[in-house]
């Protein structure tokens, strides 16, 4: 499985290192309150919401560089619109990845 | 150019406002989490350009937009790479980035924002201004000559080929020079204190070594214009 990384943050920071660690520091703030709406919303069959919440998680899915998994989470998005599950295994373990990596850095 | 965020994601904002200050010539006055904040900032405050979140909770931003009477420029930032043609039913949206966005888009789109905007000139120099240059001081900003209550002053920023006027009340963007500016001011209020800040002397707070606190912002001063600085103050 592919593994975040820095390239896209480091590409836009301009070189500024102090940008990139506030930027990490936001994400770590901002992920595990997202991504526990996420389950919650799912758990409770609340697609529409957990839809929302996907959408959202996508920015940061793209942010920590994981392209592939970036289309898997836009097509569940789409799938949790028709009220569907399908690829929420698959979801769950990128959201798993990136809280191993933000856990780790 | 001033402008504002909006986006409920603190990432987003944090983004777009690294992507900004790589720009000379954004002024980011400030950033919301929400569209609601943004409606009561804009009523009291003019902008030039919004980068503005579609997907946001409870008050989209295309519900914002169709709130505002006469809206200012406006970039959309999205995830949703489908809302293209939506986007252009509004006049007001000049551009829609993709996030992540990378700096190369992020400059294409200030280029394009830059195109839409009335050009400023340069600090008018007419008799006409001279006459009145005691209390008020005029600047040309979008082909209007803009008042400005030289009293309200506090401070001048250089910013590139642009000069940052701030009041007590708005921001003003001219393009100009801190040295034209300077001319105007009245030398007994206003003085250099540092190659890229006139400051209102009478708005001062404090001052503490090599730094002034004037209103919320601290200014540097340079090694050179210190002594002048102190020369103005009535020391005990």
């Amino acid at each position: 499985m592919e593994q975040p990384n820095m390239s896209y943050i480091q590409s836009m920071s301009g070189g500024d290192t102090a940008f990139e660690q506030k930027l990490l520091d936001i994400i770590k703030l901002e992920y595990p309150e997202e991504r526990e709406t996420y389950i919650s919303n799912f758990t409770n069959r609340e697609f529409k919401a957990a839809a929302d919440n996907v959408h959202k998680l996508k920015h940061k899915i793209s942010i920590l560089g994981l392209e592939k998994s970036y289309g898997i989470a836009s097509d569940f998005e789409n799938n949790l619109l028709e009220g569907k599950t399908d690829l929420s295994i698959e979801f769950k373990s990128i959201l798993d990845t990136i809280t191993e990596y933000l856990q780790q850095i | 150019m001033n402008c504002i965020i909006i986006d409920d994601e603190a990432t987003a904002r944090a983004i777009i406002r690294q992507l900004c200050a790589q720009v000379d010539i954004l002024n980011v006055l400030e950033d919301f989490p929400n569209a609601m904040q943004a409606i009561k900032y804009l009523n009291q405050n003019e902008v030039d350009l919004i980068f503005l979140d579609i997907h946001m909770p409870d008050f989209s931003g295309i519900d914002f937009i169709e709130t505002l009477k006469n809206p200012p420029k406006i970039i959309l930032t999205t995830s949703d790479t489908n809302f293209g043609i939506q986007a252009f039913e509004f006049d007001c949206i000049i551009d829609y980035l993709v996030k992540p966005i990378t700096p190369q888009r992020f400059q294409k789109a200030i280029l394009k924002a830059q195109s839409f905007m009335p050009k400023a000139v340069e600090v008018e120099s007419s008799d006409q201004e001279e006459s009145s240059s005691e209390t008020d001081l005029y600047v040309n900003i979008d082909r209007r000559l803009v008042k400005i209550n030289i009293a309200s002053i506090y401070l001048v920023e250089a910013k590139g080929d642009y000069i940052n006027v701030k009041t007590e009340t708005k921001n003003y963007i001219v393009h100009s020079t801190l040295k034209k500016i300077e001319d105007k001011l009245p030398q007994d209020l206003f003085l250099k204190i540092h190659r890229s800040y006139v400051i209102n002397v009478k708005k001062i707070v404090d001052i503490e070594d090599n730094s002034v606190l004037i209103k919320k912002e601290v200014i540097p001063v340079s090694r050179s214009n210190r002594p002048e600085l102190m020369k103005r103050l009535n020391l005990l």
